[in-house]
């Protein structure tokens, strides 16, 4: 790596991402917990097995339509430990705070941290604060940590998704990027999409009742689908194929995709899952996620493949295929 | 999405195609050339190579604005976005382009360097209005079609007298570029679906020369999936009647004068450079644009030191004979191995809109048996 330096594309969720976790991080740090890369690692205390997770939230603007970063922090931990079959017990919160933040938007924050984990029937069970000189960080960071319990009728790993399993998405995709991206003011157009932060902790569970026929679960955030997908297909050695008119997305967040020249499979998502299941249980699939208002718009979106290439292709209504690949980092709105 | 999804239409998509066999004599080999590389990313990313028959070929033009410009000129933006009073903005598919020893104004701007992304010049200006101490540069990218909101940030920034924001121009011209391919001696492109965007500004007149000179149908194109089927059809006509003719498809947004108030500020703002490098195809005369006398003040390559770098393109790659329509993506040794859309060696790599790029991302697990001699 020589005198290599860190770009924004490493932070991008994408391959560049990956590359800096897998051949950075993981050397280092190596040990079998860690090694699965899952969204939380599965450990065992006395015979009682958790899920552990973390994850940083340095989201401009602190508000956008639908959420900010506080109820964001919260919701992403316990999306992380819910889709890893887990049900959330308690979280803990890190905040870096520039100097000179209003104490009031502060407490709005916190405010709304409290809020999401009564929601996602969650405590923060601990918490640490530092404060750095103004100029050293954008406002406010915030850090945060979660266990929760495993459930016992669920192993969700790629390696256990067989050919013909069908894969599943909550609801409209690419709503969290697109709010946040427009609520920058810097785009002159208006729109009326907000967030989907939300906690994913009762679909999650809903879930889990399938048992063994519930092979997988992740969170599409930074990367989008599209990201999480490409993860299910290398974790998994197959072929994931998406029926690109299956895949829910709002009209107008599509409308906003179009003007930017982005592919709503490459934006983030806060408050969706995607699950795989076994062919003979996608219908109670979809009921058990149809039963939550949350999960009212989940839809079958594809299938898995026995295939020498693990990749994944999306049939698009014209009788031909495409790649849908891991972007190298983030999604840039084209010239023309 | 309305106006959208009428022209996303499967099986007006199929019924389009399922004439275009009917309009080429079975056997033989039909070789026409998208101009624009939004129509290429349009063909990968909807799949629709697999609904033409097997007697038409599309091969993938110079019209990605991105993939043209020359590493010499990526390295020339670097040096200015490395000056400590200079702010870079760029839009934000030029960011990631590699200029020489494979740096991009991505990785300058990890290393300290002040590079923002816009989303139009004017926003470049307001930066420029905002942050007075500042030197804003921006990076002026792309044909006719985007030239034209730079000549109306120049004419503001006269208006305004904004005396620390100027461009670093590198705009480009279709014309001379399809010239160049048409006197390539190796060509063997019987049409072309004309680029849509371009044509919003310039009009359907400036491609009379294809017709007139070198015999062959030039059909301006929309881009969606109905829109670009459609011009192949009309392209396939031209040819079975033997008529080479300029025609519309596009006709709900390009007029055949064009955009004459933006062919005006075009006319005001630039003039046309002797030459200008283009990546993959060298040296083409009259291809270029530079900022006019009138408008020196905010010309960076006069106000600044530009480097001027030239650098020749990698010979392992095939670049130029891909955007001539003489090689496929996958027929050049290094595509998909020493040259991908992470380390791209080539132009053809490194936007979403190059052939190579667009084939790496979408059609990679395609059999290649679709390849004419």
């Amino acid at each position: 790596m020589s005198d290599a330096v860190v770009t924004l594309a490493d932070g991008a969720g994408g391959k560049a991402s990956r590359r800096l976790v897998e051949e950075l991080f993981l050397p280092e740090l190596r040990n079998p917990m860690l090694e699965p890369l899952g969204d939380a690692a599965l450990v065992s205390v006395n015979g009682t097995r958790l899920a552990f997770t973390t994850d940083s939230y340095v989201v401009r603007p602190l508000r956008f339509p639908g959420g900010d970063i506080g109820e964001l922090a919260v919701n992403g931990t316990v999306n992380d430990l819910a889709v890893s079959g887990a049900t959330p017990l308690a979280l803990t919160a890190g905040f870096v705070i520039e100097e000179g933040f209003p104490i009031e938007e502060l407490r709005a924050i916190a405010a709304s941290m409290a809020r999401a984990a009564h929601d996602a029937l969650v405590s923060v069970a601990a918490g640490d604060t530092k404060v750095v000189e103004r100029g050293a960080a954008d406002g406010l960071y915030v850090t945060t940590a979660g266990i929760g319990l495993l459930d016992p009728r669920v192993e969700l790993d790629a390696k256990r998704v067989q050919p013909g399993d069908r894969v599943l998405v909550s609801g409209g995709i690419a709503e969290h990027g697109i709010a946040v991206m427009f609520a920058r003011g810097n785009l002159e157009l208006e729109l009326d999409v907000v967030s989907d932060t939300a906690p994913l902790h009762e679909l999650a569970g809903a879930l889990c009742a399938l048992g063994p026929e519930l092979r997988w679960m992740r969170d599409p955030t930074r990367g989008g689908l599209a990201t999480t997908l490409n993860e299910l297909s290398a974790g998994a050695g197959a072929t994931v194929v998406l029926q690109e008119e299956a895949i829910p997305v709002r009209e107008d967040v599509r409308a906003a995709c179009e003007i930017l020249g982005i592919d709503p499979l490459y934006v983030a998502n806060e408050g969706k899952l995607v699950a795989v299941v076994a062919a003979e249980a996608a219908d109670r699939a979809l009921a058990l996620l149809r039963a939550f208002p949350l999960g009212a718009g989940a839809a079958l979106i594809g299938e898995v493949r026995a295939d020498d290439l693990p990749l994944v292709l999306v049939d698009t209504p014209f009788g031909g295929s495409r790649i849908v690949d891991m972007l190298v980092g983030d999604p840039l709105p084209r010239i023309c | 999405m309305k106006y959208v999804d009428e022209y996303r239409d499967g099986r007006a998509a199929k019924a389009i195609a399922a004439e275009l066999s009917t309009l080429v004599v079975p056997g033989s080999h039909v070789k026409l050339m998208e101009v624009c590389g939004g129509h290429t990313h349009a063909i990968y990313r909807h799949g629709l190579d697999a609904l033409l028959p097997p007697e038409v070929e599309l091969v993938h033009g110079p019209g990605c604005p991105v993939c043209v410009i020359p590493m010499g000129r990526v390295d020339d933006a670097i040096s200015l976005a490395e000056r400590p009073e200079v702010t870079l903005a760029s839009f934000g598919d030029m960011l990631r382009v590699p200029g020489g020893r494979r740096r991009s104004l991505l990785e300058a701007k990890a290393r300290g360097a002040d590079v923002r992304i816009v989303y139009s010049p004017l926003d470049a200006l307001a930066l420029a209005v905002a942050e007075p101490e500042r030197e804003v540069v921006f990076f002026g990218v792309g044909f006719e079609t985007t030239a034209p909101a730079i000549a109306l940030t120049l004419l503001h920034a006269r208006r305004e007298h904004v005396p620390n924001f100027s461009v670093f121009c590198n705009h480009v011209l279709i014309g001379p570029a399809l010239r160049a391919i048409l006197d390539s001696p190796e060509t063997d492109i019987d049409g072309f679906v004309g680029p849509g965007h371009v044509s919003t500004v310039i009009g359907t007149r400036p491609y009379d020369f294809v017709c007139s000179e070198y015999h062959r149908p030039v059909v301006v194109a929309g881009f969606e999936p109905t829109d670009i089927l459609q011009a192949v059809a009309m392209l396939l006509r031209q040819l079975r009647d033997g008529r080479a003719a300029v025609e519309n498809e596009y006709g709900r947004v390009v007029r055949s004068e064009g955009n004459p108030a933006a062919l005006a500020v075009l006319d005001e703002v630039f003039t046309v450079r002797d030459e200008f490098e283009w990546r993959g195809l060298g040296s083409i005369p009259h291809s270029g644009l530079r900022i006019a006398d009138a408008f020196a003040y905010w010309d960076a390559e006069r106000r600044f030191e530009v480097p001027g770098t030239r650098i020749e393109d990698p010979k392992a790659c095939r670049c130029g004979d891909v955007l001539r329509g003489l090689a496929k993506p996958y027929e050049c040794t290094v595509f998909g191995t020493a040259c991908t859309p992470e380390q791209p060696l080539g132009t053809c790599m490194v936007s979403s809109e190059g052939a190579c790029a667009a084939y790496y991302a979408y059609g990679r697990h395609r059999p290649h048996e679709k390849v004419h001699a």
